[in-house]
């Protein structure tokens, strides 16, 4: 599959550059941290940590999307599973919130191994099915399964102590726990991205059969890319999964892998920013249009149209063309 | 087949469904030369290269390359034998820049770089030598451009650039000057000359004053099948070839 038309390009200049990373998306992170230290005393924490959680699901999915050129649909699978593994360790094995968080992210790693060497063997719309059908399989497990509670979820997660030293049961503690891991996580990715690695992501995203004939084992950068995204969307699924102290269905659903395609090609697709962005817009949408229900679904499709429509490179896309700038 | 050969295909053979596209093709590319594969639209040449790389399965045949079987090998092994081929239609990285596209190949040399936690800037190492292979076709000017913004010759000439910073033992170029301006066609043609000083080169071309010119040895490939083989009085004067041409529509 060619995703590239989509995918929103700015050369970057070699000029201005700061420790590997351009002045501007320097400026970008660290206004994004000033503002996220201060917003927990404007806004609902539970809400800013739910738009984190999904902003590092939406990143990790753009990697693999954006940038290794491949459309998964079953990413709900890491977050779902993930979240399940770190509430289930978190409750009833008693584990501190940073082992459980690992737990579940290794889950995820784990997960992503077995689910990516298979899918990769196919290309463009056999390899998003081949996700979404082992995506299923999962849900279909944790529907099944003992210690997921079914359609109960784990309800009641204990948030614990941080190292077993630090309580993060108050919002404004947890909050600046899961701001770590999300600003953590984030630039762990954009550090892949804009690594040797990520340079031959690029051009197998580009041109495979080129990228085959300088001798680059294709099929293990993919699965390389597969895995880490499929990691860190574990990370952000077993964070979320202590923020609202539940992991459920929901989680692991296909509408999940749904909603974080929406989020990544709405911010822009191949962009640092756009899934960050997208992933705040939808997550806002569902929160303060809560109360009209069923319609909310209707709302998010009708945004998504009209995006795909007005900026085909998603909004940060269409902004760093204007800009002349990679964001 | 000669002992001097470097590259050689014996029966090679290519069935689509049925459709024979590449019939029992005896070939031996002698070590050193130019040696150009010609023949009609469809005749096979790219199938032949496709399947000499191992980008297609043969149905049946062996390929030798420097007195190994690589029958069996990928085409990526096949690469880091220092067999590279280049494609017919245009094969760049659009969204990278020239001289990223020129470090693409350069960065091979360090290994399948899995290195996702080190800054890209450790690519900068290879700047210099990126863009002494730039400067040889004439895209000095260009370097800090996309790809996709150049025009096809222009495209043309940076995909030789990027296969020739690998440094390749033997190139297979599919048509690399179709789609040419006369006066890159002529840089090109130096080029391909002043390279082949240390190389194997097997070359499809349908330009023919550039094939009289530059090859040693010339194979015509008509309808999967070879035609006839050597060098250009030889073949240009054989009726066969010509009127496989003619037949073919072209003079
Ligand atoms: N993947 C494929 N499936 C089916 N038929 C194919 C396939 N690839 C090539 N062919 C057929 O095989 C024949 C040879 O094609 P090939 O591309 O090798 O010709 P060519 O000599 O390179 O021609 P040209 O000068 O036009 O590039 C053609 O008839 C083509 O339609
Ligand atoms: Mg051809």
């Amino acid at each position: 599959m060619t995703t590239t038309d989509t995918v929103s390009h700015v050369p970057v200049q070699p000029r201005d550059k700061t420790m590997g990373m351009p002045r501007h998306h320097m400026l970008i992170f660290a206004c994004l941290f000033v503002f996220m230290l201060v917003a927990p005393f404007l806004l609902y924490p539970i809400f800013l940590m739910k738009v984190m959680c999904f902003a590092l699901f939406a990143a990790a999915f753009n990697l693999l999307l954006g940038f290794g050129g491949l459309l998964s649909f079953g990413h709900a699978a890491y977050f779902g599973s993930a979240s399940y593994i770190s509430a289930h360790a978190a409750k009833v094995w008693g584990l501190t919130p940073e082992l459980a968080i690992l737990c579940g992210t290794g889950t995820a790693l784990v997960l992503g191994i077995v689910i990516g060497s298979l899918a990769i063997r196919r290309q463009g719309i056999y390899f998003a099915m081949v996700t979404l059908a082992f995506a299923q399989m999962v849900y279909f497990f944790s529907l099944q399964a003992e210690f997921t509670g079914g359609e109960d979820g784990i309800q009641a997660v204990p948030r614990g102590e941080l190292f077993g030293l630090l309580n993060i049961q108050p919002d404004r503690v947890l909050y600046y726990f899961v701001l770590a891991i999300t600003f953590g996580g984030v630039l762990a990715i954009y550090r892949i991205i804009h690594s040797p690695f990520g340079q031959v992501l690029k051009a197998i995203r580009e041109n495979e059969p080129r990228s085959i004939s300088l001798g680059y084992h294709v099929n293990r950068y993919k699965l390389a890319v597969f895995v880490i995204s499929a990691t860190f969307a574990g990370l952000a699924g077993a964070t979320k999964a202590l923020v609202f102290q539940l992991a459920s269905l929901t989680d692991v659903y296909w509408t999940m892998s749904g909603e974080v395609v929406l989020m990544t090609l709405l911010g822009g697709m191949g962009t640092v920013f756009g899934p960050l962005l997208g992933a705040g817009i939808i997550v806002a949408m569902q929160n303060y249009f809560a109360s009209f229900g069923a319609w909310v679904t209707v709302m998010q499709g009708v945004i998504f149209v009209l995006g795909v429509l007005l900026f085909r490179e998603g909004i940060v896309g269409v902004i760093a063309q204007r800009i002349k700038k990679p964001l | 087949m000669t002992d001097a050969a470097i590259l050689s295909a014996s029966g090679l053979t290519k069935e689509f469904k049925g459709f024979v596209a590449v019939n029992k093709v005896d070939l031996a590319v002698e070590r050193g030369t130019i040696h150009a594969l010609i023949g009609p639209n469809g005749a096979g040449k790219t199938t032949c290269f496709n399947l000499l790389t191992k980008f297609l399965q043969p149905t049946a045949g062996k390929i030798t390359y420097k007195g190994q079987d690589i029958t069996g090998l990928t085409p990526a092994d096949i690469a880091r034998q220092g067999l590279v081929r280049s494609f017919q239609i245009s094969a760049v990285f659009p969204n990278l820049t020239v001289l990223e596209n020129v470090r693409i190949a350069l960065q091979r040399r360090r290994g399948d770089s899995y290195d996702f936690w080190r800054s890209e800037s450790v690519l900068h190492e290879y700047d210099d030598e990126a863009r002494a292979h730039i400067q040889d076709v004439g895209l000095t000017e260009f370097s800090n451009e996309r790809a996709a913004e150049l025009s096809y010759g222009r495209k043309r000439a940076l995909e030789i650039a990027t296969t020739l910073a690998l440094n390749p033992e033997m190139l297979l170029l599919d048509e690399p000057m179709a789609g040419m301006a006369q006066e890159d066609v002529e840089r090109i043609s130096a080029l391909i000359k002043r390279i082949s000083q240390n190389r194997t080169i097997l070359m499809v071309e349908h330009n023919l004053s550039v094939v009289a010119d530059l090859s040693d040895r010339i194979t015509v490939l008509a309808r999967g099948e070879v035609l006839a083989e050597g060098d250009y009085a030889t073949v240009s004067k054989d009726p066969k070839v010509i009127e496989a041409y003619i037949g073919a529509g072209h003079a």
